[in-house]
């Protein structure tokens, strides 16, 4: 399952999983983050699960890269998670206030904007990830007509809410930071809180999403 | 009784509450935080009686200037600070590091400034109080997570403290903070996107810490890296002291509060033995880059730890 496994630094082990990026890696790599999140072994600090990697840290004063490597190519694998996953509904406005992008879309991809909606609401999403900012899911994958690169340059603040698309792939800022993802709409609803220390993430690696519309003033009278 | 405090007559720069940091959080995207220097921290707390993980304030070039109400506690500052000891008869004490003092209500810290370093560390007997999340207090300003709503203490606040019911037990020891002259590093899992040339240049030139440092990251400025491969990798989970290598060429070394994935090629990490050294190096200062093995690095770091033991054992 995992392909390579190299050291990054002295204090971590790269785990690497194969060079494409698709559900079928993506979902084991998942699978070994959950089982070493289970099996606790001493030393390990952080496990990071990507699109195809997942870097494992470690108390470098507890145990070495030879002696952890053994011991995360040594787990028992087994299925956790068996349970169907209900999909996570997230409503998204897309009023002209919160779809700074849809113009730039709309003109680059040669589409309308409904088109470039209707493409985008029709369909479940993946988790990938979660990360960069705290809480914020990397979803896909997109449909191949509304694929687009990132904007040349970076907006300084993107709004916390914001629905974001690039390549195959569309993310929720969790809170106002920079970002350079095309911005289509905007979601009322909290999808991190850090004052749920056991739940924090609405959304996690493996889950599914969907996202329907939702009017502005719906939108302004959201109740988590 | 009144709870006791520590009023903020100011903020300084930069000035936190840390802890050892907030492990196994990664994978939601929250960084590991915790005191920059660790060692400094350490000794810090061990110098006023705390084991470990005691939330002590963190100040960046200048720092607080800290008056105590409603309490006694003792005190000490760790790492190249000047400051002094402004006692309620207005009497003033030139501030020595390294060694515990004691504070009695209306004694004031003036902390001036860190000098040819960034980080000092504040401790009291018991702590600092802070608010939890995931374990630690510590604070990332860009996250906005940890004690104080994620925020940097700003003037008037109160930092509020365990009264402590000890007495003060006079400790000090002699320390000196050493410079180092290479920032080792291992390979990193892109080191072949970059040129020969990029590597020769890697190893073997000056580069100056710039101005855009924080606790986040390390900015450096000197010749281009020159990729030639992919300026960007699909992007992948981070570790402080990584190296990334952007578009532009300049190296950015990854800190403490390093947003948890990154889409850059990674030239090197900088091996945990030199950590705690290459945070305090302030920009404007040359650094060179130096390439060990993993063994070698592995040995450093046991020989590091050891060190710190034994300053923290002779306390």
């Amino acid at each position: 399952m995992i392909k390579n496994i190299l050291n990054l630094g002295d204090a971590a082990l790269y785990c690497d999983f194969g060079d494409e990026v698709n559900k079928e890696i993506n979902s084991n790599v998942i699978k070994y983050f959950k089982n070493l999140q289970k099996n606790k072994i001493p030393g390990i600090t952080n496990i990071t699960p990507s699109y195809n990697k997942l870097i494992i840290s470690f108390d470098l004063t507890e145990i070495n890269y030879e002696k952890l490597k053994e011991k995360v190519l040594g787990i028992k694998l087994e299925n956790i998670d068996q349970e169907i996953k209900k999909i996570i509904k997230v409503p998204i406005c897309v009023d002209d206030e919160f779809s700074f992008d849809l113009i730039r879309l709309s003109e680059k991809l040669n589409l309308s904007f409904e088109k470039i909606l209707e493409s985008f609401f029709n369909k479940k999403y993946f988790c990938y990830m979660t990360g960069f900012i705290a809480g914020m899911p990397f979803l896909g994958d997109l449909d191949q007509a509304i694929r687009l690169k990132r904007l040349e340059t970076p907006r300084v603040k993107v709004p916390k809410g914001s629905l974001g698309i690039t390549e195959q792939f569309c993310n929720i800022y969790t809170y106002e930071s920079p970002g350079g993802w095309n911005i289509i709409g905007n979601t009322p609803i909290k999808v991190f809180d850090k004052f749920s220390q056991i739940n924090p993430t609405k959304i996690n690696p493996g889950d599914n999403v969907m996202f329907y519309k939702i009017n502005k003033s719906e939108y302004l009278n959201w109740n988590d | 009784m009144t709870k006791a405090y520590f009023e903020l007559l100011r903020s300084g720069i930069n000035t936190t509450l840390q802890d050892e940091g907030r492990p196994h959080q990664y994978h939601i995207g929250v960084s590991f935080s915790g005191a920059m220097d660790k060692r400094n921290y350490l000794i810090s707390n061990y110098l006023v009686g705390n084991k470990s993980h005691a939330p002590s304030l963190e100040f960046a070039y200048q720092g607080p200037l800290l008056k105590l109400k409603f309490g006694k506690v003792s005190a000490a500052i760790a790492g190249n600070v000047t400051f002094n000891i402004i006692r309620n008869n207005s009497t003033i004490e030139e501030g020595v590091c390294y060694q515990t003092f004691n504070l009695n209500p209306d004694d004031q810290i003036d902390i001036i400034s860190t000098s040819k370093s960034i980080y000092g560390y504040f401790s009291v007997q018991k702590g600092l109080i802070g608010d939890y999340f995931w374990g630690s207090c510590s604070v990332n300003t860009k996250a906005k997570i940890g004690s104080n709503e994620g925020e940097k203490f700003s003037i008037n606040q109160k930092i509020y403290l365990n009264q402590s019911e000890n007495e003060f037990i006079p400790k000090k020891i002699n320390y000196l903070n050493s410079k180092i002259e290479f920032i080792r590093v291992l390979k990193g899992t892109n080191f072949n996107y970059f040129s020969d040339m990029a590597h020769e240049t890697f190893f073997s030139s000056e580069f100056t810490v710039s101005k855009l440092t924080d606790r986040m990251g390390m900015r450096l400025e000197g010749p281009k890296i020159e990729n030639i491969v992919d300026t960007n990798i699909r992007s992948e989970g981070l570790i402080k002291g990584v190296v990334q290598v952007p578009a532009d060429g300049n190296p950015i070394i990854m800190l403490s509060d390093h947003g948890t994935i990154g889409g850059y090629p990674k030239i090197g990490v900088v091996i945990s033995a030199d950590y705690d050294k290459l945070v305090q190096l302030t920009p404007g200062t040359k650094i060179k880059f130096k390439s060990i093995e993993l063994s070698e690095a592995e040995t450093l770091f046991k020989i590091y730890n050891l060190e710190t033991q034994n300053i923290l054992n002779q306390i």
